[in-house]
Parts: structure tokens; sequence; C-alpha cells
């Protein structure tokens, strides 16, 4: 998408700002990574807008917003809630953010692409619906929806909820994501086969931080996992069940605050489905405390920061389980 | 824990100072009974127990772990518990989630009269816990000494 460019361009020559936060191309053409553009030449030079912008920028607004100066950022839907469940928790100055909301079609992912027999691309370029690659073995032409990032299959709201400006047209809500219905698949397993799955999952888990460190909703200066006497700094030496403290505890420190933006598993060099964790905390949320959506407002308190005085009991936990 | 050949599951009871763990001392003024492998941890308020503190009880050989505290709306700090409450009843369905068996996690609520309550309660749990044996799937041998 030119325009995207030519956005960052424009605000930067009518000074409306003094810096862009966007993306650039990192070690391959697929593997794009978050920057910080100050002058049009470098946006000339090295700005990208493609399928393989699944980078969320909404958490570098933390340092980038208290710099000096304003700074621009575009921010698909799903970044959208991010950014403001951060400004909800006082973590971004808005006052040095102009938004740029840009429509979504849903991200991709290379890996889906190789899976499709896509191999050695070199460049993709939209068309329509699909996406033409050019690969070392000739053209070839895959559909955009068989190569989604497994967050955008079920995406569930294409609305930028806060923009200054919005480029394309704004989304709605997509109340038919089916979002939970991996999670509603592990419910009906039996406790044995759910520690299996989770077992083979989490096992692989070679503690890279980061699902941590890309989480907007995870953003303490000081994190419990970087204490080094705590003996879990490292990865396991067990075969038990390896590394299920950090994941547990990492998706309890986002619960009721994560917006679902599924950069975890994005990230994620072993392809854990990590976002499976969250999403659980939010679907028992949602059924037990009411529908929630993090970052979908200024104004509600997360579930996990408020009570009613009739909420229901732990038990129900051993309650609702029957003998599953 | 094995005893004399016969296993004694290890419980944690993290207890509220202003309620629970002065229930806990009536039970003993009382002469009631509850097993001895029953470790009671103090803490000022249900809600200070961090979930970190129960998975390392568990990580440490911990074979049941229970939070006591106030009953709801008698918190000494008004609404305590009932942020207990909530994050309790998540990290709970998180575990049973991941497979680890439910029955090895509570609350209970208790007061400082309620010296019974406690022990009838360390009781109950304990045989509960005992049933399932030893906690195999939350252990962490770089947490034990
Ligand atoms: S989750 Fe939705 S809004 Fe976010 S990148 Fe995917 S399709 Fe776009
Ligand atoms: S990104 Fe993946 S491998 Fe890295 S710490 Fe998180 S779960 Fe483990
Ligand atoms: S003081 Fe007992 S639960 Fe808060």
């Amino acid at each position: 998408m030119q325009e995207v460019m030519k956005k960052a361009l424009e605000l930067l020559q009518n000074g409306t700002v003094s810096r862009i936060l966007g993306w650039k191309t990192g070690d391959f053409f697929y593997d794009l990574t978050p920057a910080v553009f100050e002058s049009a030449e470098e946006v000339e030079k090295d700005f990208v807008f493609s399928p393989f912008c699944g980078a969320n920028l909404s958490k570098y607004l933390i340092k980038e917003s208290r710099k000096e100066g304003k700074i621009a950022v575009f921010l698909k839907p799903c970044d959208s809630y991010s950014f403001v469940q951060l400004l909800k928790e006082h973590r971004i100055i808005r006052d040095n953010v102009y938004v740029v909301g840009v429509a979504c079609d849903g991200m991709c992912d290379i890996e889906k692409m190789k899976e499709l027999g896509v191999k050695g691309v070199t460049a993709v370029r939209e068309d329509g619906e699909n996406l033409v690659c050019e690969t070392l073995y000739g053209e070839k032409t895959v559909a955009r929806k068989d190569a989604l990032l497994e967050r955008c299959v079920s995406c569930k709201s294409k609305k930028v909820v806060m923009f200054d400006e919005m480029l394309g047209e704004n989304g709605e809500e997509n109340p038919e994501s089916h979002r939970f219905d991996k999670v509603a698949e592990l419910e009906a397993m039996t406790p044995d086969e759910r520690f299996a799955f989770w077992q083979n999952e989490l096992s692989r888990c070679i503690r890279c931080n980061a699902c941590r460190n890309v989480c907007p909703a995870c953003s303490c200066e000081k994190c419990v996992f970087d204490n080094a006497n705590s003996g879990i700094a490292n990865k396991a030496a067990v075969t038990s069940f390896e590394e299920q403290n950090f994941h547990i505890i990492r998706a309890f420190h986002v619960a009721s605050r994560c917006t679902d933006c599924g950069e975890c598993s994005r990230v994620c060099p072993q392809h854990i489905p990590l976002h499976l964790l969250n999403r659980k905390f939010i679907k028992d949320i949602n059924e037990l405390y009411g529908e929630y959506q993090a970052g979908a407002d200024m104004d509600t308190k997360p579930p996990l920061m408020n009570f009613t005085k009739d909420d229901c009991e732990p038990s129900i936990v051993h309650e609702r389980g029957g003998d599953k | 824990m094995q005893v004399n050949g016969e296993y004694k599951p290890t419980i944690v009871a993290f207890c509220c100072n202003w309620c629970s763990y002065a229930g806990a001392d009536l039970s003993g003024t009382n002469r009631l009974t509850y097993p001895d492998n029953v470790k009671i941890i103090r803490i000022p308020c249900s809600c200070r127990l961090n979930p970190m503190f129960i998975l390392r009880a568990f990580q440490r050989g911990a074979d049941g772990v229970i939070l006591c505290g106030c009953h709801p709306g008698d918190c000494h700090y008004t609404t305590g518990n009932y942020y207990a409450r909530r994050r309790m009843t998540l990290l709970f369905s998180m575990l049973d989630f991941l497979g680890i068996e439910r029955e090895r996690t509570r609350v209970e609520w208790v007061s400082a009269a309620e010296g019974a309550k406690f022990a009838a309660t360390m009781n109950e749990f304990t045989a509960q816990v005992a049933k399932l044996g030893e906690n195999k799937r939350l252990e962490d041998l770089r947490c034990k000494k």
C-alpha cells in the first residue's frame, strides 16, 4: 500500500510530527521490524507497508511518546486496542502521538505460505484477494486468506478504536470470529489429554522471552522473571512440565488487560500457541464476570481490578468441570 | 512425603492474618486436631496471595494448596478477598486447563471464631489430596532443595 508511505511523508513534510513509527525490512523481506523514521529520506529508503506488517507498534510508544516532539504511528485494528489499553494504564502520552488508523485485510505468515508450497520467495505483491509471489522457481499465486496469520484467521474486530486520521474505511467488530473454538476444544478433553497437549507444546519453549517482550500488556520496568535468584530465569532441567510457571504467570499477569492481539504466538520461534492461554482467561472472564474486551474503551475497569459482591466462588472450577 | 511407609500429602495453607490465622489458633486452643503435614503460611490478607506463591509451593513439592481468608464482606481491608476471589477462580481454572488436578487447590473462608471449621477443612482437604497422590505435574527440580 503506497498510500501508507505517502501519508508518512506528508505528516513529516507538513510538520504535523517529527518522527514516524512504522515498519522496515529486517533480515528478510517478510521479516518486518518496527522502526522509527526521522526524515523523509529515511522513509523513502526504508519504510515498508506490506502483508507482513503483523508487528503491533503500540508498545514502542511507551518509550517513544516520552521523547521530544510528536510521533506518528500506524495502527491496525488489533493494534489500536493495545494502544487504548496502554493509554488507560497511563503508559503512553497521548498528546505526543498522532495515530493513523489503517484498514486491514489480514496479515500473512510466511510459514503458512511455505506450507502451501511457496518456497524461495523473493518478493510478494498484493493483487486483489491474492498474493503474487516471486520465487526462485518462478511466479506463484496464493489466496491471501490461506496465508493469514493465525490471529487474523479469527480476527475479533476490524475496527480501529482510536485514531486521529483513518486510511481506508474503518471496519466493524466481528462477533463471529470463532476465536474461542480451540479453547473450547481443549476444555472438552480430559485433564490427562490437556496435560499431554500442553506438555508437548510448552516443553519446546527455549525461554527466549520473546513473547513477554513483545506483549503490549506486559510492560513492567522490572519483571518477576528477571530475577536471577528465582531459579526460573533459565530453561527447566526437568522433563515433567517445563516452563509451566513462566507461562501460567506470564498469561496471568496480563489477564483482563490482554486485548488478544496475538503477538505472543506470532513471535514465538517455537510456534507455541500461547494465545490459547490468554484466550482461556478471556473466555473465563466473559463467562463468569460478563463480556469484556480490553482496550475497547477508556473508562471500564479490567475485570481483575474489579469485583462484585456476588461473584462466583473459586469452587466453580470444580463444579463446572464435571468429570472431564 | 512418605512417613513410616505411609504417604502423607504436603499441604500448604495460606491464611490471612486477621481471620483464618486466628481461626487456626482457635482450633489449637480448642484442642481440635488437623494433620501435622499442613504447613500454615501467614499472609496479611487473602489478596496478598500472589499466584506465583501457589505455583512455587507446588514446584517445591506441595501436593495441595489452600487459601483461607475472611468471609466476603469481612475483610480487614474491606475488599481484599473480593479481588482474591476473582484471581483464584481464574488461576484454578487455568491450572485445570493445563491438566493439573483441580482437587489440589481450594479457597475457604474461615473467620477467627471458626476454629472447628478450620480443623474440619484441613482434615477434609488433606484427605482429598491424599487420594490424588503426589503432585508430579507441577513440581520443578530446579526449585527443590
Ligand atoms: S488480527 Fe485483524 S486487525 Fe489484526 S492484523 Fe489480523 S486481520 Fe488485521
Ligand atoms: S516466545 Fe516461545 S520460545 Fe520464547 S519464551 Fe515465549 S513461548 Fe518460549
Ligand atoms: S484481611 Fe482477611 S481476607 Fe483481607
